[in-house]
């Protein structure tokens, strides 16, 4: 008793200067009552749990890395949530305390003003271990196979009133203005975006935007406006896009290049989707330049980590777009013989280029060019493979079963190949792969490993794209049917963008690694994911 | 005198059917509906046999083939108008069989037995005279008109027996029997439909307006986005130009891709045709091509061939029901079907 007075007065005092220095979390009262029955608590198991202690001890830290290992990023590594740990983690360190404060109080008078320190910060570590041990209690524990939680990209949740509430937020925090959506949405897309081509995004921005950089907001445009499409064109100019605003970006006072660049680029990538949703070729090239300027390390200065970064973009844009269509072109090339009639379908910039190849390389063929309404992107590619003197042929796509018996090839550009083997293209590509096998033509699919997807997909409502629904009218013998589509209440346009396509449609998936079939799409992805 | 008026009056009637016809099936495609050229040819037909000089059967069957030959080499691809003529010819040969007094099944049909037996085929020159002929066959003829007449009320009442509500249909293009098969079942049910617009004439838009107007859901698609969507169809109602013998279909462009999507998702294709578009043709037809405006530009559409099929043929493997002014089949019984509404001599004009 002797003892517990002799080390009360000392403990109180302790307690005054602690509280004064803490002073945060917890009242003065609180904190003291709080550290008055831990005292008191240590003092009657101090020899007892000396022992224990150190074992438990042995365990907290074997439990802690399991725990931190399994926990995802987000919670504070060192936060123990088993039951076992609270208990551990304020015996072991509170044993030390009193076990430094018996010499403490026995050389009291000899103390220095540094070892006080020294042992109210102890104090104060156990004092907030044994709070956070005390708040973690409710919380569950964590599994070893704890599930990914993926969380659904706002895209898709149009009819989610919870969601758009966020992005609007979101949205307003970043200044950038909110697209609303346009027209009369068939029910089976309510979930979707559906915007018009002619209220695009930059009308409601203010001139100049001190906000986004002005090469984001002509991107922006662009993609909008339909100026620059196809995934590979996308891609390529989004990168370019970055690279003029790493080049003019400057390091604000007291901010690590890593860290702000990031939150800089954030509402650049909110302001181009709301444009036009990312393509999955975009979202992995984003993902690959934040993770770029991420490893850039914080003692690297200014100049040279600007230097690596617009390296790395362009030897991204050389090895995985440039390279890989060179090496496609080459294995595509062996499977196109004399006297062959391949089709092809819309503007894929892959195709072309295999083609072209081939072209150079003296083989004897014809191309017959399927497109469709409303976007009519065969046009394009016709005028490409004309003006290198290829024989064409042009027809809709709603004619492909006419034609189709003279054709031996078709060759298919894909905007993004799924997990699940599936693949992602333009909306008709998987009609031509049924006519196709219906046929028994092969069908191949050029597709570079950039544009592989984490996503898995078995039908195109889930995920997909509407465009701008007044595309679909026309005029024909002078009289324009759907001109006042929006007066009738019971008529709604579906103009969409992608659809996706079994894969036993498929005979072939030519790529920069080689040929695979369709279902070796998650072992690649898999293969990448470990050399990275 | 009235002969020689008649004549000419006759002759005139013939060529303004004949450019009529020349007119509406060029370039921009059939501007009336089938019926009504079934409808016009027939009567045609009646003024032929009322006003032409004939003294047998024989004589009207020869002077009918022949406008026939000439009606239809105007516009091949309007099959109505050669299948109008086949009927009118079987039903002179059924009338003149009544008026010998033979019964008419028994003299049609060629029969094995009937070959061995007697030894050869019966000779049947159909050189006798007689009086109620022009009277019978002209009342057989307007049997034959008001039976055209009511061929679309009659499968619009069938409408349904084959929608049930929340139902989403799937059609293409411009059918006039579909759509009043659709609207007379949306008087009663409510359902979904989904056009295939049918590019490039897009007569899908027309149909689109006009079923709307009556108040059905309709959602216009795109011809490319066909297989997307096909996946939340239940049903594909589609009209035709032509059925063949083999119980195949001529039908607009893009029926064909339309029916393989329904296939590979085992959705029922029912086809709305009345009983006038089945034609003894059988097989692929030579499709025809027709003029179209795209925006290639100038330069390169020289060194561009461009393909614009009018018609698709469907086997008749990728069809599930056939739905007539007589009922609903099965493509494996329009072959029985063809038997009795034409005589296998009258194939050939």
């Amino acid at each position: 008793m002797a003892d517990s007075g002799v080390t009360d007065e000392p403990g109180t005092k302790d307690d005054v200067h602690r509280a004064k220095t803490e002073g945060k979390e917890l009242s003065k009262e609180e904190k003291q009552r709080l550290r008055k029955e831990k005292k008191q608590q240590k003092k009657n198991k101090e020899k007892k749990d000396e022992k224990a202690s150190h074992e438990s001890e042995k365990k907290k830290n074997k439990e802690e890395k399991p725990v931190s290992a399994a926990a995802p990023a987000s919670q504070p590594p060192t936060q123990p949530s088993t039951q076992k740990a609270p208990s551990a983690v304020p015996a072991p360190a509170p044993v030390p305390v009193p076990v430094s404060e018996t010499p403490a109080l026995a050389d009291k008078p000899a103390k220095t003003k540094a070892d006080l320190k020294a042992e109210r910060r102890a104090r104060q570590e156990a004092e907030r271990a044994s709070k956070q041990a005390a708040t973690s209690k409710p919380k569950a524990p964590p599994n070893e196979l704890q599930p990914v939680v993926k969380r659904l990209p706002e895209h898709v949740q149009v009819d989610n009133p919870g969601v758009l509430k966020k992005l609007a937020k979101k949205l307003e925090r970043q200044q950038i203005p909110l697209r609303l959506d346009y027209g009369y949405k068939v029910s089976l897309f309510s979930h979707l975006h559906q915007y018009s081509r002619k209220a695009p995004l930059t009308q409601q921005l203010s001139i100049p935007s001190t906000v986004i950089h002005p090469a984001i907001v002509r991107l922006g445009l662009q993609y909008s406006q339909g100026i620059v499409a196809g995934s590979n064109a996308r891609s390529v100019a989004l990168l370019h896009a970055f690279k003029q605003v790493i080049r003019d970006y400057t390091t604000p006072p007291n901010e690590e290049l890593s860290r702000d660049l990031v939150n800089k680029l954030k509402p650049y990538i909110s302001f181009l989707s709301q444009c036009r949703p990312l393509s999955a070729s975009m979202g992995n090239a984003i993902k690959y330049i934040k993770k770029e300027i991420s490893n850039i390390p914080s003692q690297c200065k200014e100049e040279e980590a600007k230097r690596k970064l617009l390296s790395c973009i362009d030897c991204y844009i050389d090895e995985k777009i440039i390279l890989a269509a060179k090496a496609i072109a080459k294995s595509s090339i062996e499977k196109i013989s004399n006297g062959d009639v391949i089709l092809v379908y819309g503007c894929s910039s892959l195709v072309n280029h295999i083609l072209c190849e081939a072209f150079e390389k003296n083989i004897k063929f014809r191309v017959i060019v399927v497109d469709s309404r409303p976007r009519l992107e065969g046009r394009e590619a016709l005028r490409r493979l004309v003006q290198r003197g290829i024989s064409c042929t042009y027809v809709l796509i709603s004619a492909v079963s006419y034609i189709l018996p003279e054709v031996s090839k078709v060759f298919l550009g894909a905007h993004a190949l799924l997990a699940n083997g599936y693949v992602m293209s333009r909306v008709g590509t998987s009609q031509i792969a049924l006519v196709a096998k219906a046929f028994n033509v092969p069908v191949l699919v050029c597709c570079e490993t950039y544009k592989f997807c984490e996503r898995v997909q078995t039908d195109s409502f889930v995920s997909n794209e509407l465009d701008d629904p007044d595309d679909l009218i026309v005029t024909r013998k002078g009289k324009t049917q759907l001109e006042h589509w929006q007066d009738v209440p019971s008529l709604g346009l579906l103009n969409l963008v992608y659809d996706v396509t079994p894969p036993d449609f498929v005979d072939l998936v030519i790529t920069d690694l080689g040929m695979i079939p369709c279902t070796s799409v998650p072992v690649v992805l898999r293969v990448k994911n470990v050399d990275q | 005198m009235p002969g020689p008026d008649k004549e000419t009056d006759l002759t005139e009637r013939i060529e303004a059917f004949l450019s009529d016809l020349k007119r509406g099936g060029s370039g921009t495609g059939p501007l009336r509906g089938s019926a009504e050229t079934a409808r016009e040819t027939t009567a045609l037909l009646r003024r032929i046999t009322a006003q032409a000089r004939w003294s047998s059967a024989g004589d009207l069957m020869e002077i009918i083939r022949k406008e026939g030959r000439r009606i239809t080499a105007a516009q091949p691809s309007e099959t109505t108008v050669g299948n109008m003529i086949r009927r009118v010819l079987k039903i002179v040969r059924e009338e003149y069989a009544r008026s010998r007094g033979s019964s008419e099944e028994t003299d049609q049909q060629e029969s094995l037995h009937k070959l061995l037996t007697s030894g050869g085929l019966s000779e049947e020159n159909f050189r006798q005279h007689f009086a109620t002929l022009k009277a019978n066959v002209i009342e057989a003829i307007n049997e034959l008109l008001t039976e055209l007449e009511g061929t679309t009320d009659n499968i619009a009442m069938q409408a349904l027996e084959h929608i049930h509500s929340n139902e989403v249909i799937m059609t293409i293009g411009r059918s006039r029997t579909v759509e009043a098969f659709l609207k007379d079942a949306a008087r009663k049910r409510k359902f979904h439909v989904i056009v295939a617009e049918c590019a490039p004439f897009c007569q899908g838009h027309e149909m689109a307006t006009s079923l709307s107007k009556a108040g059905i859901e309709t959602t216009v698609i795109a011809d490319a986005a066909i297989f997307a969507v096909m996946s939340r169809v239940n049903k594909v109602i589609i009209g035709t130009q032509t059925v063949l013998a083999n119980g195949g279909l001529r039908a607009v462009n893009g029926t064909h891709t339309l029916a393989l999507a329904a296939k590979h998702h085992s959705t029922p294709l029912i086809v709305c045709a009345p009983m006038f578009k089945l034609s003894p043709q059988v097989g692929r037809l030579s499709s025809l091509n027709s003029q179209f405006t795209i925006c290639i530009s100038g330069e390169i559409l020289s060194k561009v061939n461009v393909h614009c099929p009018v018609f698709d043929y469907v086997p008749p493997e990728l069809i599930t029901l056939f739905i007539s002014n007589i009922g609903g089949h099965a493509p494996s019984y329009i072959y029985r079907l063809m038997s009795e509404l034409y005589h296998p001599e009258d194939h050939e004009l």
